[in-house]
């Protein structure tokens, strides 16, 4: 309150500032909600007005999305996601591990190998993958997708839990080896149960990085079956080229699991990325 | 597994742009440097390099810029605690979304005859200013930066603002002992705190800007006549599209040269600031 007094220019410049926040809200929501809203319209009163509110709801624009392919895309997205997820923690965290507890040759050449993966952007390397998946016989498989995603996420995975696990104590381990537990159970039973926030992170930023990646998904994959969701809907586009407010119901469909998820778990997300300072 | 397929295909990368080949044929013909004096006699390529450019440096005033005002107002005392939050995440959720569908989104926003961009026009009397966003070739690459600034803003404000956060509180209150306003305990506090994070802002909003490929090849997929062509979609099409699997690997070549050096440059201020 004290401030208020000592600076009269302060309540315009908080009530500026405020109007100015709420009118950039307006600008961040109010395209989605519009999205939303025209999701619910028939085509027809899409055309004739694209801002009214739906003179009746369709809700059947949404099971046609989900009919006319969203579904399997779907159930693809999450099973690629899912196995990579999971090798990602699995590898990642085996790694970072090793690297940080245990001395041996070479650690320091093999800890920058991986990092230095970290700076090659997976556009350069289109074409050879291209040609190795096709050479192994994996082009137009799941097995392209995880592979590849397995591989462009391990840096990431290991370089944020390599410094999480130097920064907790070592005692705790050193008293479960007392105890007479190996290396691999002190690992499974001590310290990856208390990693658990490093852990859902890495989870996280996997789960988003497939959900929306793009570039392999396009090229590594050419049956309309095996589409993950962010191709699945380019294809959309040309595919119901009349049907719109199906492509805008599916829009708001691809949409939904990410931000939920966010609203869930909105901590693990902030310090996952900002820890990683990586876009896309 | 990250040699053999993060190292492994960058090093063939490389040597294949020094052949002419294509998918299904075994056999390729060596030809040197051809491929790349084709690239510098191709004017798609001068338009994509320009395209990439302007992208980038759009997009660093816009999201380091921008982004960076926004993240000192949200830490500053104008804003509510609660509303704070509040803002924070409803700035950083487009980030979230896919680019596909953001891309369809905004193809849609940017429809001439239902858009909501042109609809907002007419309604406020603006009415001269509506043309097809994405088919006319002068505003097509405008629309499409004007979205990614649209989506990533809020996601470069959440790195500055967790920046701002780090920098220790005895600064703020010998500034204000001092006396200094707002504005000033900004750009001499705040500003120089977060030195390091702008620059990986900066660098991480450049590399993405000559990574860029969704974005494009969900809303315009190059045209109008090629007017939106960026590096990537410039790649794609020759190895994918025209089947110029060694001319397209020598544009990857170029990509990767640029996004490489400025990953180090990254590196070094990420790891400058760490130990700081």
């Amino acid at each position: 309150m004290k401030s208020y007094r000592r600076r009269p220019g302060r309540l315009l410049g908080v009530t500026l500032t405020n109007a100015f926040m709420w009118l950039l809200v307006i600008i961040v929501v109010y395209p989605i909600i519009w999205i939303f809203i025209n999701s619910l319209k028939s085509n027809n009163e899409l055309f004739l007005n694209s801002f009214g509110l739906p003179s009746k709801v369709m809700f059947s624009n949404y099971i046609d999305a989900w009919n006319q392919g969203l579904s399997s895309y779907f159930m693809n997205s999450i099973i690629v996601g899912a196995v990579s997820i999971l090798f990602t923690i699995a590898l990642g965290s085996l790694c970072a591990y090793g690297i940080a507890r245990f001395e041996f040759k070479g650690k320091n050449f093999i800890f920058y190998l991986i990092l230095g993966g970290l700076l090659l952007s997976p556009q350069a390397s289109l074409v050879p993958l291209f040609r190795m998946l096709d050479f192994l016989n994996l082009y137009n498989t799941y097995w392209a997708l995880i592979l590849t995603y397995i591989a462009y996420r391990l840096p990431f995975a290991v370089f944020l839990m390599h410094s999480y696990f130097l920064s907790f104590p070592k005692e705790l381990e050193d008293s479960a080896r007392i105890d007479g537990c190996g290396s691999f159970t002190t690992f499974t039973r001590i310290v990856l149960p208390i990693s658990k926030p490093i852990v859902a992170s890495v989870s996280i930023m996997t789960a988003i990085f497939v959900w929306n990646e793009f570039v392999f998904a396009l090229v590594f994959v050419e049956d309309a079956t095996m589409y993950t969701i962010p191709v699945g809907l380019a294809s959309f586009k040309d595919a119901l080229n009349t049907n719109w407010t199906a492509i805008l119901a599916g829009i708001i469909i691809a949409s939904i699991p990410i931000i939920v998820l966010y609203m869930l778990l909105s901590k693990s997300f902030i310090s996952g990325l900002t820890e990683g300072s990586v876009k896309g | 597994m990250i040699l053999v397929f993060v190292y492994l295909p960058v090093v063939q990368n490389f040597y294949f742009s020094f052949f002419k080949m294509s998918s299904y044929s075994p056999t390729r013909q060596f030809v040197g440097l051809s491929n790349y004096r084709m690239i510098f006699e191709d004017d798609v390529f001068y338009i994509a390099l320009k395209n990439n450019t302007l992208y980038a440096v759009i997009s660093v005033l816009c999201q380091v810029g921008f982004g960076m005002l926004l993240a000192i107002i949200l830490e500053g005392s104008f804003i509510g605690r609660k509303l704070r939050v509040f803002f924070r995440n409803v700035y950083f959720m487009p980030s979230l979304l896919s680019v596909t569908a953001v891309g369809l989104m905004f193809y849609f926003i940017y429809n001439p005859n239902i858009g909501l961009l042109n609809g907002i026009l007419e309604r406020i009397g603006m009415g001269d200013l509506k043309t097809a966003w994405l088919g006319n070739p002068k505003t097509a690459i405008y629309a499409i930066i004007a979205m990614s600034q649209w989506q990533y803003t809020g996601y470069i404000m959440v790195l500055l603002l967790v920046a701002i956060q780090k920098i220790p509180h005895e600064q703020y209150e010998a500034g204000e002992i001092d006396g200094a306003s707002s504005f000033k305990k900004a750009i001499h506090i705040t500003i120089p705190g977060i030195r390091d994070m702008i620059v990986v802002c900066t660098v991480i909003t450049v590399i993405g800007a000559f990574k860029l490929f969704t974005e494009v090849y969900v809303m315009t997929q190059g045209g109008p006549y090629n007017r939106t062509q960026v590096l990537g979609t410039f790649m794609y099409r020759a190895a994918f599209a025209y089947d110029e699997m060694g001319y397209g690997s020598a544009i990857a070549v170029i990509i990767f040269s640029i996004t490489f050096l400025a990953s180090l440059v990254q590196i070094k201020f990420a790891y400058k600031g760490r130990n700081n």
